[in-house]
């Protein structure tokens, strides 16, 4: 019996896709700056990317009170359990159309692959790239006639944390869209995103979760 | 109800962020505000000169217009005579050094080379009169040019090869009544053709900044602000202040844009930040020798070719001169991309007679200081000029030929065109050894370039230097510059993980397709 189920909440979904949207704006006019693409134009990319940069800013903001006074910061909290069966599932069950081994619901939404790579992402790789970005951004350089704040000799360093975080987050934008797919049909993960409902239903036999 | 609430607060902070980005501060900088003070200050001079009766007489030298100018300014001879315009000459500290007097007399160029020995001819750019080829002239104030400076009627001239005088042809008086402000013709009758014609040695000083447009010159436009040199090179007691790291060392008296524009003089606060590292010339003089070609290179060892016995002359394309019998070969260019190194307003130099260590190199006969490093240091444009030039292989010094005599056979280049007598005869004037051995060497002369600055529209866009090939700042390495630099381990491992990735993703995803499909084949559901 499947069914249809509110998952995704109305600020969960504005907060995806503004986030989504944002990475990949910042991603294109961060690697114009970076010299490999060139599509706005450098001075452009640097405004542009400064902006986006502040918008993201504000929006992590209000999505970390988010998932703190809804307690949804919990989905993210890594498990062992059934780790292997999930990825058992990734390389040989899915060719065989064999069943999700762990049951997608309320309170539980993520399998726990999901909940590794999205918890590196929230406590490494994010954090990475936006400390990195403002450092980017408030550095000053050593002067004799001032003192300031943030004082940095060189670039260097911040420059290529910069880069490394972003071609992590270009690698996870990519799996992640392709992962997108391998719900309970190709376009059912991409529909709960966009509508919030999702037909959860069981009507096959599951191995137990708890939750 | 609550939705509605936390869209709009949402919004609100967005919106706040956006005006703080977006908007332009709308009043005026303040640094404007006192360059329009500045420039209304009225400059007429505060009497008549042609109704002193002191200027009528009639005047049958120019020491006589000079002693006339005393008889009343009676302290500004001192004034002047102290001056490094007098003197050719600076006390200079230089790092490795100590304290120098560095001036004309022992320092070397790579165009004409030196001035020792050839003073009669040099004089004609030098502030006195009656120098010779023994001794500028500097130890009587009758001997002061006051008139090169202060002529207002634009016909003064001093004459070729007098020791500075003038020629005897001017109205002495007429000029003497017509004094006053120094204005751009004064200045640019020496400075704009230092090296023997127009715009050799500086590239952005030359003829057409007599009258220039504000294309070539935003200050200087005479369809604009048409400032001229002493508005900038603000003067005190006969010091003018600016000069050129060709011949002075120390980081003091330097003219800079900041003391009009102050140092952060941008709206947008990126730029600003730049202003810690990088000139104002350096992204707003975006090419020089807008006009007429300035020399960028100049072989001397092809000197002294001789057509039936004669010297002569070939012109290039722009009518520049490509070979000279009595100076070599030359190169120039026109509307010329500057190159850029970090200077932190003190120079090095080399003086005649310091020995060359290695001559693998070319010599750098002014280096400028600085380095990413050192807090003091900014990025300049500069113009460089190479040469080839005369060298004592045994001795290991850069040799300061004989080149101007009045006739043949006084050892001069210019008249004889024999290196060995010219070589041997201007460095017994320098004093220094020679071992009758002749080569040449590479040497390069730094030329901060200044002048010809461009509308606020019209300067160095960010991406010609922040760009992975091509960028202006090719040259300089010793930092990381983003949209130039890259760490080649991060780049390629990062691409390796984009390409893996995505290869995965079609090769998993083809699997699934094909898997699919054979079920579908095979009737599974």
């Amino acid at each position: 019996m499947k069914a249809k189920i509110y998952v995704y909440r109305s600020f969960e979904r504005f907060w995806h896709w503004t986030q989504a949207i944002l990475i990949i704006f910042l991603g294109l006019s961060g690697f114009e700056i970076h010299g490999s693409l060139n599509f706005f134009g450098f001075e452009n990319a640097v405004n542009y990317h400064n902006f986006a940069a502040y918008l993201l800013l504000v929006l992590i903001v209000f999505a970390i009170f988010w998932h703190f006074t809804t307690g949804e910061w919990k989905q993210y909290i890594p498990t062992k359990e059934l780790i292997l069966a999930q990825l058992n599932y990734y390389l040989f069950g899915i060719f065989r159309n064999a069943p999700h081994p762990t049951k997608k619901d309320v309170l539980s939404k993520l399998n726990p692959l999901q909940k590794l790579v999205y918890f590196a992402l929230k406590i490494m790789i994010i954090p990475l790239t936006v400390a990195s970005g403002l450092f980017y951004i408030f550095y000053r350089y050593p002067h004799s006639s001032e003192i300031a704040a943030l004082n940095i000799e060189s670039l260097r360093t911040i420059a290529l944390l910069h880069t490394v975080g972003a071609f992590m987050l270009v690698t996870f934008l990519i799996a992640h869209l392709y992962l997108m797919t391998t719900g309970e049909t190709p376009t059912s993960n991409l529909k709960a995103m966009l509508t919030g409902y999702e037909e959860l239903g069981h009507d096959h036999q599951q191995p137990e979760n708890k939750n | 109800m609550r939705k509605i609430f936390s869209i709009l607060g949402f919004g609100l902070v967005i919106y706040m962020i956006a005006l703080n980005i977006f908007s332009d501060r709308i009043h005026e900088p303040s640094w404007r505000i006192s360059i329009r003070e500045k420039l209304k200050k009225d400059k007429a001079p505060a009497a008549d000169h042609s109704r002193f009766s002191q200027l009528q007489q009639p005047f049958t030298s120019p020491q006589q217009v000079t002693e006339a100018c005393l008889s009343c300014h009676n302290q500004t001879h001192l004034e002047v005579m102290h001056s490094n315009h007098w003197n050719w000459e600076r006390e200079e500290y230089i790092e490795g050094r100590g304290i120098v007097y560095i001036g004309k007399k022992n320092i070397l160029n790579n165009f004409c080379i030196g001035v020792r020995g050839n003073e009669e001819s040099c004089a004609k750019c030098h502030i006195g009169y009656g120098s010779t080829n023994d001794n500028l002239n500097i130890e009587e104030a009758r001997n002061i040019d006051c008139l090169v400076c202060h002529d207002n009627t634009d016909t003064y001239t001093k004459a070729n090869e007098q020791g500075g005088n003038p020629q005897n042809t001017l109205d002495l008086n007429l000029i003497a009544q017509h004094i006053g402000r120094p204005g751009r013709a004064n200045c640019g009758v020496c400075h704009f053709y230092g090296g023997g014609g127009n715009n050799v040695k500086h590239g952005d000083l030359e003829m057409a900044m007599f009258e220039p447009s504000k294309e070539t010159d935003i200050h200087m436009g005479t369809d604009g602000l048409n400032l001229v040199c002493v508005d900038c090179h603000l003067t005190e007691k006969h010091t003018i202040s600016g000069k050129m790291y060709s011949l002075s060392s120390m980081n003091r008296n330097r003219v800079t844009c900041e003391q009009c524009h102050s140092e952060t003089p941008h709206v947008d606060e990126i730029l600003n930040e730049h202003t810690l590292k990088v000139s104002c010339q350096a992204c707003h003089i975006p090419e020089y020798a807008k006009v007429n070609s300035t020399k960028t290179h100049w072989d001397w060892s092809t000197a002294g070719r001789l057509k039936d016995g004669k010297p002569f002359h070939e012109e290039d394309s722009l009518g520049n001169h490509a070979y000279m019998s009595i100076k070599g070969s030359f190169k120039w260019g026109r509307n010329l991309e500057p190159e850029y190194v970090w200077f932190n307003g003190t120079a090095s130099h080399y003086l005649s007679g310091d020995v060359i260590a290695d001559t693998s190199q070319p010599v750098i006969l002014n280096t400028l200081n600085g380095s990413y490093q050192d807090q003091e240091s900014k990025i300049i444009p500069v113009k460089i000029h190479r040469a080839v030039q005369p060298f004592d292989p045994v001795n290991q010094i850069l040799i300061q030929p004989k080149l101007y005599a009045e006739a043949v056979g006084d050892s001069a280049f210019w008249k004889d065109f024999d290196w060995q007598t010219a070589s041997r005869a201007g460095m017994h004037d320098m004093q220094l050894p020679y071992s009758g051995e002749i080569s040449f060497i590479k040497t390069e002369m730094y030329w901060p370039v200044n002048h010809m600055v461009s509308a606020a529209g019209n300067t160095v866009a960010c991406a010609d230097c922040h760009q992975r090939d091509n960028s202006r700042m090719a040259g300089l390495n010793d930092f990381y510059m983003p949209g130039r630099d890259y760490s080649e381990p991060i780049e390629l491992g990062g691409k390796l993980l984009l390409i893996s990735t995505l290869l995965g993703v079609i090769g998993h995803g083809s699997l699934r397709i094909i898997m699919t499909m054979n079920r579908k084949k095979r009737g599974e559901k």
